[in-house]
């Protein structure tokens, strides 16, 4: 059973998933930086106290799946969402729906993906593909970080779909239901729910470890990570702060850039030309974090590794908070009716 | 970002894809455009790696030492955390530490055995007598 389907590729594993599986449904509108807006996908978050692979959990960007449920949900479609205890029932199920012509969204553990770089393969555990057929015991996959499509093995989809640890996917299979034309009126209304909801994540959940103030609390640990851990741990820090924004697999891709794109497509739709100037902010905010990543290498690749090292640093994230708060602020401040 | 500052260095995702990147066009439009790999993530993955292998290499003295069991030797090279090796074994982590001992470990059924080759992805044989070279 092969089933029509376009491969899109995506800089992001959710934003792909979300775009291709709307696309192919005739909602022809949608787009990468359209879905990570109005899924309202940016964000910072640094959790003190958690540990991933050895190293702070933070991450620049929504939950694993609310990008998807909430640009679906702006655009009045409905999805299907579907966990398994069983890896017969799963398979079943997956058949099931390809047979009806369906294509399904799965969310797979990257450790056993064979077509990913081995050198990329943690466990990670939310990652996104879809799955649009079978053919000779082989699925046919589309990954949007990929450029090509790809085939697994009823086991090797198994395997993946069953990873084990945090974020265990079980299984987990999701599609859109009763799909209808998305009129002018309720794009419009999507692009401003998911520019506020953005606004509000990015500057008034409580707390110091969420939104913008999350980046002002990572300069903080930055600033002591070398007396603490030692400069090499330290180092292998600051590593995974950048694959956690650059790194495919880890769910990173310039996150602030897809956001720039997508307010440029907002001032567009809205009629809005301020927008512009926002999407201008969130670029030039890009650029510093790239800026800061090159920084972070000069430690981990041992050049620069002094304490001022460190404190400069954090003084560009620091910068950092500074830019996108008023950013943000900027944005909330655009009438956007 | 301007699209032609987009990094083309070469990585580990050399001949398998290229990635996707948004950045500013001539016109100063947002285009996306592939990139081949960043040297600044490439070493930070990299960098990754050489603790992961700095950690298989001390599991794998502590089992030629008698301090560690071959799972805890294969759990790092697995790079399995606690909750990983939890779900794809079934036991309590307190369980697993225990399966860390030498001396628990020679006295593990073959069925439990099993269990962790599975995990591992190893044989039963492997997994008593790991090679360690």
């Amino acid at each position: 059973m092969i089933n029509d389907f376009n491969h899109i590729q995506a800089a992001h594993c959710e934003n792909g998933v979300t775009t291709s599986l709307l696309k192919h449904h005739g909602i022809d509108i949608i787009n990468e930086p359209l879905a990570f807006g109005i899924g309202s996908g940016l964000f910072y978050i640094h959790i003190p106290f958690m540990v991933v692979n050895g190293g702070p959990a933070l991450s620049f960007r929504t939950m694993p799946g609310a990008i998807f449920q909430r640009t679906a949900k702006a655009l009045d479609i409905k999805v299907k969402r579907k966990k398994f205890r069983s890896e017969e029932a799963a398979n079943d199920y997956l058949k099931q729906m390809l047979d009806q012509g369906i294509p399904v969204g799965c969310q797979v553990g990257v450790f056993h993906l064979p077509y990913f770089p081995k050198e990329y393969r943690f466990h990670f555990n939310a990652h996104n593909l879809i799955v649009y057929g079978y053919e000779n015991g082989e699925y046919l996959v589309s990954d949007p970080v990929m450029e090509g499509t790809n085939r697994l093995t009823e086991e090797e989809l198994t395997k993946v779909r069953f990873a084990q640890g945090a974020l265990a996917p079980k299984g987990h299979i999701y599609y859109p239901e009763n799909i209808k034309e998305v009129d002018p009126e309720t794009l419009k209304k999507a692009v401003r729910t998911g520019i506020k909801r953005n606004v509000r994540d990015m500057l008034k959940i409580p707390g110091s470890i969420a939104g913008v103030s999350g980046i002002k609390y990572t300069a903080g640990k930055v600033r002591k990570w070398r007396e603490k851990l030692g400069v090499r741990r330290a180092g292998l820090y600051l590593g995974q702060i950048v694959r956690m924004q650059e790194e495919i697999g880890t769910g990173g891709g310039g996150f602030r850039f897809i956001y720039g794109a997508f307010l440029e497509q907002a001032a567009d739709i809205l009629g809005k030309d301020e927008l512009l100037k926002v999407s201008e902010d969130i670029t030039a905010a890009g650029d510093m974090w790239r800026n800061t990543a090159v920084q972070m290498a000069g430690v981990y690749k041992g050049r620069i590794t002094e304490q001022k090292d460190f404190d400069e640093t954090a003084d560009m994230m620091i910068a950092i908070y500074e830019k996108e708060k008023e950013t943000f602020k900027k944005l909330s401040k655009i009438k956007l009716n | 970002m301007k699209e032609k500052d987009i990094p083309q260095d070469e990585s580990a995702l050399k001949d398998v894809t290229r990635e996707v990147v948004y950045a500013k066009g001539e016109d100063g439009k947002y285009v996306s455009s592939l990139s081949q790999g960043w040297n600044v993530k490439k070493e930070a993955l990299d960098n990754a790696w050489d603790d992961v292998n700095e950690k298989i290499e001390e599991a794998k003295q502590a089992v030629i030492n008698g301090e560690k069991s071959p799972i805890y030797y294969f759990k790092e090279k697995t790079l399995m955390d606690m909750p990983t090796i939890t779900g794809y074994t079934g036991f309590w982590s307190f369980t697993v530490k225990r399966h860390f001992k030498p001396s628990v470990f020679k006295k593990l059924s073959d069925k439990k055995l099993a269990i962790y080759a599975k995990a591992f992805d190893i044989s039963i044989e492997e997994l008593k007598s790991p090679d360690l070279s």
